[in-house]
Protein backbone atom coordinates (compact mmCIF):
# COMPACT_ATOMS: atom_id res chain seq x y z
CA UNK A 1 0.00 0.00 0.00
CA UNK A 2 0.86 3.24 -0.29
CA UNK A 3 3.62 4.66 -2.87
CA UNK A 4 6.39 2.99 -1.59
CA UNK A 5 8.72 1.12 -4.18
CA UNK A 6 10.56 -2.10 -3.59
CA UNK A 7 13.53 -1.46 -2.60
CA UNK A 8 15.71 -4.13 -4.07
CA UNK A 9 18.78 -5.07 -1.68
CA UNK A 10 20.87 -7.10 -4.07
CA UNK A 11 24.49 -6.13 -3.48
CA UNK A 12 25.72 -6.23 -6.74
CA UNK A 13 23.42 -3.51 -7.92
CA UNK A 14 24.62 -0.49 -5.15
CA UNK A 15 28.33 -1.07 -6.07
CA UNK A 16 30.40 0.35 -8.86
CA UNK A 17 31.11 -2.32 -11.95
CA UNK A 18 34.37 -3.24 -11.03
CA UNK A 19 34.01 -4.40 -7.49
CA UNK A 20 30.57 -5.77 -8.81
CA UNK A 21 32.20 -7.85 -10.87
CA UNK A 22 34.20 -9.53 -7.99
CA UNK A 23 31.27 -10.66 -6.15
CA UNK A 24 28.67 -11.61 -9.20
CA UNK A 25 31.16 -12.26 -11.85
CA UNK A 26 29.80 -12.09 -15.36
CA UNK A 27 30.35 -15.48 -15.88
CA UNK A 28 27.69 -16.32 -13.07
CA UNK A 29 25.35 -14.15 -14.49
CA UNK A 30 25.44 -15.38 -18.16
CA UNK A 31 22.95 -17.37 -19.82
CA UNK A 32 24.74 -20.48 -20.63
CA UNK A 33 21.60 -22.10 -20.90
CA UNK A 34 20.65 -20.46 -23.73
CA UNK A 35 23.73 -21.04 -25.36
CA UNK A 36 23.56 -24.69 -24.25
CA UNK A 37 19.68 -25.27 -25.82
CA UNK A 38 20.90 -23.15 -29.00
CA UNK A 39 23.63 -25.46 -29.86
CA UNK A 40 20.86 -28.35 -29.27
CA UNK A 41 18.98 -27.16 -31.66
CA UNK A 42 21.10 -25.72 -34.15
CA UNK A 43 22.74 -29.57 -34.17
CA UNK A 44 19.16 -31.28 -33.99
CA UNK A 45 18.20 -28.66 -36.83
CA UNK A 46 21.60 -29.23 -39.15
CA UNK A 47 20.94 -33.39 -39.06
CA UNK A 48 17.33 -32.66 -39.57
CA UNK A 49 17.79 -30.82 -42.78
CA UNK A 50 21.69 -32.04 -44.24
CA UNK A 51 22.00 -34.98 -43.71
CA UNK A 52 19.60 -37.74 -45.44
CA UNK A 53 18.86 -40.24 -43.54
CA UNK A 54 17.31 -37.73 -41.32
CA UNK A 55 16.09 -35.45 -43.98
CA UNK A 56 13.94 -38.83 -45.14
CA UNK A 57 12.05 -38.90 -41.73
CA UNK A 58 11.86 -35.23 -41.77
CA UNK A 59 9.61 -35.95 -45.12
CA UNK A 60 7.81 -38.14 -43.60
CA UNK A 61 6.40 -36.60 -40.44
CA UNK A 62 6.37 -32.84 -42.02
CA UNK A 63 2.30 -33.54 -42.70
CA UNK A 64 1.93 -34.36 -39.58
CA UNK A 65 2.62 -31.00 -38.12
CA UNK A 66 -0.26 -29.25 -39.34
CA UNK A 67 -2.59 -32.10 -37.66
CA UNK A 68 -0.72 -31.33 -34.63
CA UNK A 69 -1.35 -27.81 -34.63
CA UNK A 70 -4.56 -27.46 -36.25
CA UNK A 71 -5.96 -30.48 -33.12
CA UNK A 72 -4.02 -28.17 -30.43
CA UNK A 73 -6.05 -24.83 -31.26
CA UNK A 74 -9.49 -26.33 -31.90
CA UNK A 75 -8.77 -28.47 -28.37
CA UNK A 76 -7.61 -24.89 -26.62
CA UNK A 77 -10.20 -23.40 -28.01
CA UNK A 78 -13.13 -25.81 -27.02
CA UNK A 79 -11.20 -26.62 -23.55
CA UNK A 80 -10.92 -22.30 -22.87
CA UNK A 81 -14.90 -22.77 -23.65
CA UNK A 82 -15.70 -25.36 -20.76
CA UNK A 83 -12.99 -24.21 -18.91
CA UNK A 84 -14.88 -20.77 -18.54
CA UNK A 85 -18.11 -22.36 -18.29
CA UNK A 86 -17.06 -24.79 -15.20
CA UNK A 87 -14.82 -22.14 -14.02
CA UNK A 88 -17.47 -19.66 -13.15
CA UNK A 89 -19.20 -22.46 -11.98
CA UNK A 90 -17.11 -23.46 -9.55
CA UNK A 91 -17.48 -19.44 -8.28
CA UNK A 92 -21.17 -19.93 -8.45
CA UNK A 93 -23.59 -18.99 -6.05
CA UNK A 94 -26.10 -20.99 -7.27
CA UNK A 95 -24.63 -24.42 -5.56
CA UNK A 96 -26.09 -26.81 -8.23
CA UNK A 97 -24.05 -25.50 -10.60
CA UNK A 98 -20.71 -25.00 -8.33
CA UNK A 99 -21.06 -28.50 -7.04
CA UNK A 100 -21.72 -30.07 -11.19
CA UNK A 101 -18.35 -27.98 -11.67
CA UNK A 102 -16.75 -29.58 -9.09
CA UNK A 103 -17.63 -33.12 -10.09
CA UNK A 104 -16.19 -32.50 -13.62
CA UNK A 105 -13.50 -30.72 -12.23
CA UNK A 106 -12.53 -33.59 -9.89
CA UNK A 107 -13.68 -36.57 -12.04
CA UNK A 108 -10.88 -35.10 -14.53
CA UNK A 109 -7.89 -35.03 -11.77
CA UNK A 110 -8.96 -38.31 -10.62
CA UNK A 111 -7.94 -40.10 -13.94
CA UNK A 112 -5.09 -40.27 -16.07
CA UNK A 113 -4.69 -38.31 -19.00
CA UNK A 114 -4.37 -41.27 -21.30
CA UNK A 115 -7.05 -43.52 -19.88
CA UNK A 116 -9.02 -40.68 -19.61
CA UNK A 117 -8.44 -39.72 -23.65
CA UNK A 118 -9.75 -43.35 -24.57
CA UNK A 119 -12.65 -42.96 -22.19
CA UNK A 120 -13.76 -39.62 -23.97
CA UNK A 121 -13.33 -40.80 -27.20
CA UNK A 122 -14.65 -44.40 -26.96
CA UNK A 123 -17.59 -43.92 -24.21
CA UNK A 124 -18.26 -40.64 -23.84
CA UNK A 125 -18.37 -39.20 -27.51
CA UNK A 126 -20.40 -42.55 -28.65
CA UNK A 127 -22.23 -42.11 -25.86
CA UNK A 128 -23.47 -38.44 -26.67
CA UNK A 129 -23.20 -38.27 -30.03
CA UNK A 130 -26.67 -39.38 -30.58
CA UNK A 131 -27.84 -36.68 -28.19
CA UNK A 132 -26.73 -33.68 -31.00
CA UNK A 133 -28.18 -35.95 -34.14
CA UNK A 134 -24.52 -37.58 -34.73
CA UNK A 135 -24.00 -40.82 -35.94
CA UNK A 136 -21.15 -42.41 -33.85
CA UNK A 137 -19.64 -44.27 -36.74
CA UNK A 138 -19.13 -40.65 -38.53
CA UNK A 139 -17.34 -39.03 -35.66
CA UNK A 140 -13.53 -38.87 -37.26
CA UNK A 141 -10.60 -40.01 -34.40
CA UNK A 142 -9.44 -36.45 -35.08
CA UNK A 143 -12.84 -35.17 -33.45
CA UNK A 144 -12.57 -37.98 -31.07
CA UNK A 145 -9.28 -36.37 -30.03
CA UNK A 146 -10.35 -32.81 -30.10
CA UNK A 147 -13.19 -33.63 -27.50
CA UNK A 148 -10.63 -35.86 -25.74
CA UNK A 149 -8.02 -33.06 -25.09
CA UNK A 150 -10.43 -30.14 -24.89
CA UNK A 151 -12.26 -32.20 -21.88
CA UNK A 152 -9.35 -32.58 -19.89
CA UNK A 153 -7.59 -29.69 -20.17
CA UNK A 154 -11.51 -27.62 -19.47
CA UNK A 155 -11.03 -29.22 -16.12
CA UNK A 156 -7.54 -27.64 -15.79
CA UNK A 157 -8.38 -24.50 -17.05
CA UNK A 158 -11.55 -24.46 -14.70
CA UNK A 159 -9.21 -24.21 -11.91
CA UNK A 160 -7.32 -21.65 -13.51
CA UNK A 161 -9.98 -19.58 -13.88
CA UNK A 162 -11.41 -20.40 -10.38
CA UNK A 163 -8.03 -19.23 -9.09
CA UNK A 164 -8.10 -15.92 -11.40
CA UNK A 165 -11.43 -14.86 -9.77
CA UNK A 166 -10.59 -15.57 -5.93
CA UNK A 167 -6.93 -14.41 -6.57
CA UNK A 168 -8.94 -11.29 -6.63
CA UNK A 169 -9.60 -9.79 -2.50
CA UNK A 170 -12.68 -10.47 -1.27
CA UNK A 171 -13.07 -6.11 -0.54
CA UNK A 172 -13.04 -5.64 -4.15
CA UNK A 173 -16.51 -7.19 -4.31
CA UNK A 174 -17.81 -5.73 -1.34
CA UNK A 175 -16.63 -2.23 -2.31
CA UNK A 176 -18.77 -2.79 -5.67
CA UNK A 177 -21.51 -3.77 -4.11
CA UNK A 178 -21.50 -1.08 -1.70
CA UNK A 179 -21.61 1.41 -4.55
CA UNK A 180 -24.67 -0.10 -5.77
CA UNK A 181 -23.54 -2.14 -8.56
CA UNK A 182 -25.06 -5.76 -9.06
CA UNK A 183 -23.26 -9.15 -8.34
CA UNK A 184 -22.76 -9.57 -12.24
CA UNK A 185 -21.46 -5.93 -13.21
CA UNK A 186 -19.03 -5.78 -9.92
CA UNK A 187 -17.83 -9.46 -11.79
CA UNK A 188 -17.79 -7.47 -15.08
CA UNK A 189 -16.23 -4.36 -14.41
CA UNK A 190 -14.32 -4.89 -11.36
CA UNK A 191 -12.95 -8.84 -10.25
CA UNK A 192 -12.75 -10.13 -14.13
CA UNK A 193 -10.77 -7.33 -15.40
CA UNK A 194 -8.15 -8.05 -12.23
CA UNK A 195 -8.64 -11.64 -12.79
CA UNK A 196 -7.45 -12.11 -16.54
CA UNK A 197 -4.42 -10.84 -15.51
CA UNK A 198 -3.66 -13.27 -12.97
CA UNK A 199 -4.81 -15.74 -15.76
CA UNK A 200 -2.82 -15.71 -18.40
CA UNK A 201 0.79 -17.13 -17.44
CA UNK A 202 -1.49 -20.29 -16.29
CA UNK A 203 -3.70 -20.13 -19.20
CA UNK A 204 -0.33 -19.94 -21.05
CA UNK A 205 1.05 -23.09 -19.10
CA UNK A 206 -1.67 -25.23 -20.30
CA UNK A 207 -1.50 -23.87 -24.00
CA UNK A 208 1.71 -25.47 -23.86
CA UNK A 209 0.91 -28.63 -22.41
CA UNK A 210 -1.72 -28.80 -24.30
CA UNK A 211 0.71 -29.13 -27.78
CA UNK A 212 2.69 -31.74 -25.77
CA UNK A 213 -0.02 -33.56 -24.67
CA UNK A 214 -1.50 -33.96 -28.26
CA UNK A 215 1.34 -36.52 -28.41
CA UNK A 216 -0.76 -38.91 -27.00
CA UNK A 217 -3.54 -38.66 -29.68
CA UNK A 218 -1.03 -40.88 -31.63
CA UNK A 219 -2.33 -43.67 -29.41
CA UNK A 220 -5.94 -42.90 -30.84
CA UNK A 221 -4.01 -43.48 -34.58
CA UNK A 222 -4.51 -39.71 -35.54
CA UNK A 223 -1.65 -38.99 -37.86
CA UNK A 224 0.08 -36.18 -35.70
CA UNK A 225 3.88 -36.12 -35.43
CA UNK A 226 4.69 -38.71 -33.09
CA UNK A 227 2.10 -41.04 -34.95
CA UNK A 228 3.88 -40.71 -38.35
CA UNK A 229 7.17 -40.84 -36.05
CA UNK A 230 6.29 -44.25 -35.30
CA UNK A 231 4.97 -45.42 -38.26
CA UNK A 232 8.34 -44.40 -40.20
CA UNK A 233 10.01 -46.08 -37.29
CA UNK A 234 8.13 -49.22 -38.29
CA UNK A 235 9.37 -49.31 -42.05
CA UNK A 236 12.56 -47.60 -41.79
CA UNK A 237 14.57 -49.23 -38.90
CA UNK A 238 15.21 -45.87 -37.75
CA UNK A 239 14.70 -45.27 -34.59
CA UNK A 240 17.61 -42.98 -33.94
CA UNK A 241 17.04 -40.73 -37.18
CA UNK A 242 13.79 -40.42 -36.83
CA UNK A 243 13.24 -39.31 -32.72
CA UNK A 244 15.97 -37.03 -33.42
CA UNK A 245 13.80 -35.31 -35.82
CA UNK A 246 10.35 -35.79 -33.87
CA UNK A 247 12.17 -34.06 -30.63
CA UNK A 248 13.55 -31.37 -32.59
CA UNK A 249 10.20 -30.30 -34.35
CA UNK A 250 8.27 -30.64 -30.80
CA UNK A 251 11.43 -27.90 -29.30
CA UNK A 252 11.18 -25.62 -31.79
CA UNK A 253 7.16 -25.55 -32.11
CA UNK A 254 7.37 -25.18 -28.05
CA UNK A 255 9.86 -22.62 -27.87
CA UNK A 256 8.17 -20.72 -30.67
CA UNK A 257 4.25 -20.95 -28.54
CA UNK A 258 6.01 -20.11 -25.16
CA UNK A 259 7.53 -16.40 -27.31
CA UNK A 260 4.38 -15.82 -28.83
CA UNK A 261 2.19 -16.06 -25.77
CA UNK A 262 4.62 -14.62 -24.00
CA UNK A 263 4.43 -11.39 -26.04
CA UNK A 264 0.89 -11.25 -25.99
CA UNK A 265 1.19 -11.66 -22.15
CA UNK A 266 2.95 -8.43 -22.85
CA UNK A 267 0.44 -6.85 -24.62
CA UNK A 268 -2.25 -7.66 -22.81
CA UNK A 269 -0.96 -5.94 -19.60
CA UNK A 270 0.20 -2.50 -21.74
CA UNK A 271 -0.51 0.97 -20.34
CA UNK A 272 -1.26 -0.33 -16.88
CA UNK A 273 1.38 0.97 -15.34
CA UNK A 274 -0.44 1.86 -12.39
CA UNK A 275 -2.34 -1.22 -11.64
CA UNK A 276 -0.76 -4.32 -10.23
CA UNK B 1 -37.22 10.90 11.43
CA UNK B 2 -35.20 8.45 11.61
CA UNK B 3 -33.30 7.31 8.48
CA UNK B 4 -32.41 3.90 9.38
CA UNK B 5 -33.31 1.04 11.95
CA UNK B 6 -32.52 -1.72 13.16
CA UNK B 7 -34.63 -4.19 15.79
CA UNK B 8 -33.96 -7.18 17.67
CA UNK B 9 -31.08 -7.61 15.35
CA UNK B 10 -29.11 -10.96 15.55
CA UNK B 11 -25.71 -11.98 13.72
CA UNK B 12 -24.37 -15.83 13.96
CA UNK B 13 -21.66 -16.67 11.63
CA UNK B 14 -22.01 -20.28 10.90
CA UNK B 15 -23.93 -21.81 14.53
CA UNK B 16 -20.68 -20.66 16.88
CA UNK B 17 -20.55 -17.49 17.23
CA UNK B 18 -23.02 -14.90 18.48
CA UNK B 19 -21.43 -11.74 16.65
CA UNK B 20 -24.73 -9.56 17.74
CA UNK B 21 -27.29 -9.94 20.49
CA UNK B 22 -30.62 -8.04 20.07
CA UNK B 23 -29.21 -4.82 18.63
CA UNK B 24 -31.64 -2.15 18.63
CA UNK B 25 -30.56 1.27 16.96
CA UNK B 26 -32.01 4.66 15.14
CA UNK B 27 -29.73 7.27 13.24
CA UNK B 28 -32.25 10.43 12.44
CA UNK B 29 -31.53 11.66 9.57
CA UNK B 30 -28.19 14.76 9.82
CA UNK B 31 -27.50 12.70 12.81
CA UNK B 32 -23.99 11.90 13.70
CA UNK B 33 -23.20 8.48 15.52
CA UNK B 34 -19.98 7.19 16.18
CA UNK B 35 -19.45 3.45 17.16
CA UNK B 36 -16.90 2.37 19.58
CA UNK B 37 -15.77 -0.83 21.58
CA UNK B 38 -13.36 -3.46 21.92
CA UNK B 39 -12.52 -5.19 18.88
CA UNK B 40 -14.75 -8.40 18.34
CA UNK B 41 -17.66 -6.59 20.18
CA UNK B 42 -19.64 -6.30 16.83
CA UNK B 43 -18.89 -2.67 16.11
CA UNK B 44 -17.93 -3.49 12.42
CA UNK B 45 -21.14 -6.18 12.27
CA UNK B 46 -23.58 -3.65 12.80
CA UNK B 47 -22.24 -1.52 10.25
CA UNK B 48 -22.45 -4.08 7.55
CA UNK B 49 -25.76 -5.22 8.43
CA UNK B 50 -26.95 -1.84 7.84
CA UNK B 51 -26.07 -1.96 4.14
CA UNK B 52 -27.01 -5.75 3.94
CA UNK B 53 -23.28 -6.91 3.29
CA UNK B 54 -24.07 -9.18 6.40
CA UNK B 55 -27.53 -10.16 5.98
CA UNK B 56 -28.61 -10.10 9.96
CA UNK B 57 -29.69 -13.74 10.82
CA UNK B 58 -33.27 -12.48 12.89
CA UNK B 59 -34.59 -8.74 13.24
CA UNK B 60 -35.67 -5.76 10.69
CA UNK B 61 -33.39 -3.29 9.55
CA UNK B 62 -35.01 -0.04 7.11
CA UNK B 63 -34.11 2.17 5.74
CA UNK B 64 -35.43 5.52 3.61
CA UNK B 65 -38.82 3.44 3.63
CA UNK B 66 -37.41 0.26 2.51
CA UNK B 67 -37.46 -2.74 4.67
CA UNK B 68 -34.06 -4.35 3.67
CA UNK B 69 -34.10 -7.70 5.68
CA UNK B 70 -37.22 -8.58 2.93
CA UNK B 71 -36.79 -11.30 0.57
CA UNK B 72 -37.27 -8.96 -2.90
CA UNK B 73 -35.76 -5.55 -1.25
CA UNK B 74 -33.83 -4.16 -3.90
CA UNK B 75 -30.82 -4.12 -2.09
CA UNK B 76 -28.90 -2.47 -5.10
CA UNK B 77 -31.10 0.49 -4.84
CA UNK B 78 -30.83 0.77 -1.31
CA UNK B 79 -27.06 0.17 -1.09
CA UNK B 80 -26.61 3.77 -4.00
CA UNK B 81 -28.19 5.69 -1.22
CA UNK B 82 -26.08 4.43 1.51
CA UNK B 83 -21.85 5.01 0.67
CA UNK B 84 -19.41 2.93 2.49
CA UNK B 85 -15.67 3.52 3.46
CA UNK B 86 -13.52 0.50 4.04
CA UNK B 87 -10.98 0.03 6.92
CA UNK B 88 -8.94 -0.99 3.58
CA UNK B 89 -9.88 1.63 1.44
CA UNK B 90 -11.08 -0.89 -1.75
CA UNK B 91 -10.22 1.21 -4.76
CA UNK B 92 -9.90 -0.48 -8.28
CA UNK B 93 -6.28 -1.14 -8.88
CA UNK B 94 -7.14 -1.43 -12.62
CA UNK B 95 -8.93 2.45 -12.86
CA UNK B 96 -7.66 5.57 -12.51
CA UNK B 97 -9.00 7.26 -9.90
CA UNK B 98 -11.39 9.55 -12.03
CA UNK B 99 -12.45 6.05 -13.33
CA UNK B 100 -12.86 4.74 -9.60
CA UNK B 101 -15.06 7.39 -9.39
CA UNK B 102 -17.26 7.47 -12.61
CA UNK B 103 -18.03 3.74 -12.89
CA UNK B 104 -20.99 3.41 -10.23
CA UNK B 105 -22.52 6.83 -11.29
CA UNK B 106 -22.30 4.90 -15.03
CA UNK B 107 -23.49 1.62 -14.59
CA UNK B 108 -25.73 2.14 -11.84
CA UNK B 109 -26.76 6.07 -12.09
CA UNK B 110 -26.87 6.39 -15.87
CA UNK B 111 -24.80 9.08 -15.95
CA UNK B 112 -23.16 10.00 -19.43
CA UNK B 113 -19.27 10.07 -19.56
CA UNK B 114 -19.42 13.79 -19.39
CA UNK B 115 -21.54 14.10 -16.22
CA UNK B 116 -19.58 11.35 -14.35
CA UNK B 117 -16.22 13.37 -15.02
CA UNK B 118 -17.48 16.56 -13.98
CA UNK B 119 -18.83 14.71 -10.95
CA UNK B 120 -15.93 13.30 -10.19
CA UNK B 121 -13.82 15.93 -10.41
CA UNK B 122 -16.49 18.16 -7.72
CA UNK B 123 -16.29 15.24 -5.39
CA UNK B 124 -12.49 15.09 -5.41
CA UNK B 125 -11.92 18.89 -4.97
CA UNK B 126 -14.06 18.34 -2.37
CA UNK B 127 -11.90 15.67 -0.69
CA UNK B 128 -8.82 17.41 -1.45
CA UNK B 129 -7.45 15.67 -4.35
CA UNK B 130 -8.49 16.80 -7.28
CA UNK B 131 -5.10 17.11 -9.44
CA UNK B 132 -4.86 13.04 -9.17
CA UNK B 133 -8.23 11.97 -11.51
CA UNK B 134 -5.78 10.34 -14.07
CA UNK B 135 -3.12 8.62 -11.08
CA UNK B 136 -3.68 5.02 -10.71
CA UNK B 137 -4.42 4.09 -6.67
CA UNK B 138 -1.38 2.48 -6.23
CA UNK B 139 0.46 5.88 -6.67
CA UNK B 140 -1.30 7.63 -3.88
CA UNK B 141 -0.81 7.47 -0.14
CA UNK B 142 -2.99 5.71 1.73
CA UNK B 143 -4.87 8.85 3.04
CA UNK B 144 -5.25 10.27 -0.61
CA UNK B 145 -6.67 6.42 -1.42
CA UNK B 146 -8.97 6.87 1.39
CA UNK B 147 -10.10 10.07 0.38
CA UNK B 148 -9.93 8.66 -3.29
CA UNK B 149 -12.78 6.27 -1.47
CA UNK B 150 -14.72 8.89 0.05
CA UNK B 151 -15.56 10.92 -3.22
CA UNK B 152 -16.28 7.62 -4.96
CA UNK B 153 -19.28 7.42 -2.40
CA UNK B 154 -20.06 10.74 -2.70
CA UNK B 155 -20.24 10.70 -5.96
CA UNK B 156 -23.64 8.54 -5.64
CA UNK B 157 -25.02 11.52 -3.42
CA UNK B 158 -25.93 8.96 -0.86
CA UNK B 159 -28.43 9.77 1.52
CA UNK B 160 -26.20 8.51 4.41
CA UNK B 161 -22.47 7.42 4.81
CA UNK B 162 -21.02 4.47 6.52
CA UNK B 163 -17.41 4.29 7.83
CA UNK B 164 -15.75 1.09 8.82
CA UNK B 165 -12.78 1.95 10.61
CA UNK B 166 -11.56 4.58 7.71
CA UNK B 167 -8.15 5.31 9.05
CA UNK B 168 -7.11 1.94 10.82
CA UNK B 169 -4.70 0.82 8.09
CA UNK B 170 -3.25 4.54 7.88
CA UNK B 171 0.65 5.56 8.89
CA UNK B 172 -0.22 8.41 11.82
CA UNK B 173 0.48 11.16 9.86
CA UNK B 174 -2.03 10.49 7.27
CA UNK B 175 -4.92 9.85 9.59
CA UNK B 176 -5.49 13.95 10.11
CA UNK B 177 -6.25 14.35 6.45
CA UNK B 178 -8.92 11.65 6.50
CA UNK B 179 -10.53 12.93 9.67
CA UNK B 180 -10.68 16.55 8.34
CA UNK B 181 -12.68 15.34 5.31
CA UNK B 182 -14.92 13.52 7.29
CA UNK B 183 -15.13 16.47 9.82
CA UNK B 184 -16.06 18.69 6.79
CA UNK B 185 -18.63 16.17 5.51
CA UNK B 186 -20.56 16.65 9.14
CA UNK B 187 -20.76 20.29 9.15
CA UNK B 188 -22.00 20.32 6.07
CA UNK B 189 -24.92 17.90 7.34
CA UNK B 190 -24.44 14.80 6.32
CA UNK B 191 -25.62 11.45 8.17
CA UNK B 192 -23.07 9.34 9.65
CA UNK B 193 -22.65 6.29 10.96
CA UNK B 194 -18.75 5.58 12.38
CA UNK B 195 -17.00 3.04 13.50
CA UNK B 196 -13.53 4.70 14.92
CA UNK B 197 -10.86 3.97 17.60
CA UNK B 198 -10.26 8.19 17.29
CA UNK B 199 -11.70 9.09 20.39
CA UNK B 200 -10.95 12.75 19.55
CA UNK B 201 -12.74 12.42 16.23
CA UNK B 202 -16.25 10.62 18.10
CA UNK B 203 -15.72 13.98 20.95
CA UNK B 204 -15.38 16.40 18.43
CA UNK B 205 -18.04 15.30 15.60
CA UNK B 206 -20.43 12.91 17.49
CA UNK B 207 -24.33 13.87 18.26
CA UNK B 208 -24.17 10.31 19.93
CA UNK B 209 -21.39 8.00 20.97
CA UNK B 210 -22.47 3.88 21.29
CA UNK B 211 -20.01 1.64 23.20
CA UNK B 212 -20.77 -2.35 21.92
CA UNK B 213 -19.23 -4.95 24.02
CA UNK B 214 -20.15 -8.91 23.15
CA UNK B 215 -22.58 -8.09 20.24
CA UNK B 216 -24.54 -5.58 22.61
CA UNK B 217 -24.97 -1.76 23.07
CA UNK B 218 -23.77 -1.75 26.67
CA UNK B 219 -24.00 2.48 26.97
CA UNK B 220 -24.73 5.38 24.45
CA UNK B 221 -25.08 9.31 25.01
CA UNK B 222 -23.79 12.55 24.30
CA UNK B 223 -20.29 12.09 23.88
CA UNK B 224 -18.92 14.28 26.28
CA UNK B 225 -20.68 12.88 29.04
CA UNK B 226 -20.15 9.39 27.96
CA UNK B 227 -16.59 10.02 28.01
CA UNK B 228 -16.02 12.48 30.93
CA UNK B 229 -18.83 9.89 32.84
CA UNK B 230 -19.53 6.58 32.01
CA UNK B 231 -22.00 4.97 34.22
CA UNK B 232 -21.64 1.59 32.75
CA UNK B 233 -18.36 -0.79 34.60
CA UNK B 234 -17.44 -2.61 31.10
CA UNK B 235 -17.46 1.12 29.73
CA UNK B 236 -15.07 2.89 32.25
CA UNK B 237 -12.80 -0.37 31.60
CA UNK B 238 -12.88 0.33 28.03
CA UNK B 239 -11.76 3.88 28.76
CA UNK B 240 -9.21 2.99 31.43
CA UNK B 241 -7.54 1.14 28.66
CA UNK B 242 -7.66 3.30 25.65
CA UNK B 243 -7.11 6.56 27.75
Amino acid sequence: MGATQHEVWNISEILPPEERDDLDPWWDRFPWWAVMLGAVIVLFGYYTFFVESYNNAWRFIKPGIKVTVVVTLWAFLFSMIIGLIAGFGRVSRNPLLRNLSRTYVEFIRGVPTLPLLFFIAFVIVPTVAPWFGLTNKNISKEWRGIAGLALVYGGYIAEVIRGGIQSVEHGQMEAGRSLGLSYGSTMRSVILPQAIRNVLPPLANDFIAMLKDSSLLSLLAINEITQLSKLYVNVSFQPRETYVVLTFTYIVMVLALSLVLHRFERWMSRDRAGAR
Amino acid sequence: MSIISMSGVHKWFSTTVHALRGIDLEVATGEVVVIIGPSGSGKSTVLRCMNMLERPTTGTVTFDGMTLTDKGVDIDHARTEMGMVFQSFNLFPHLTVGQNVMLAQRKVRGRSKDEARNMAGQQLARVGIPEKIDAYPRQLSGGQQQRVAIARSLAMEPKMMLFDEPTSALDPEMIKEVLDVMLHLVTEGMTMVVVTHEMGFARAAADRVIFMDEGMIVEQGDPDELFDSPRNDRTKDFFDKIL
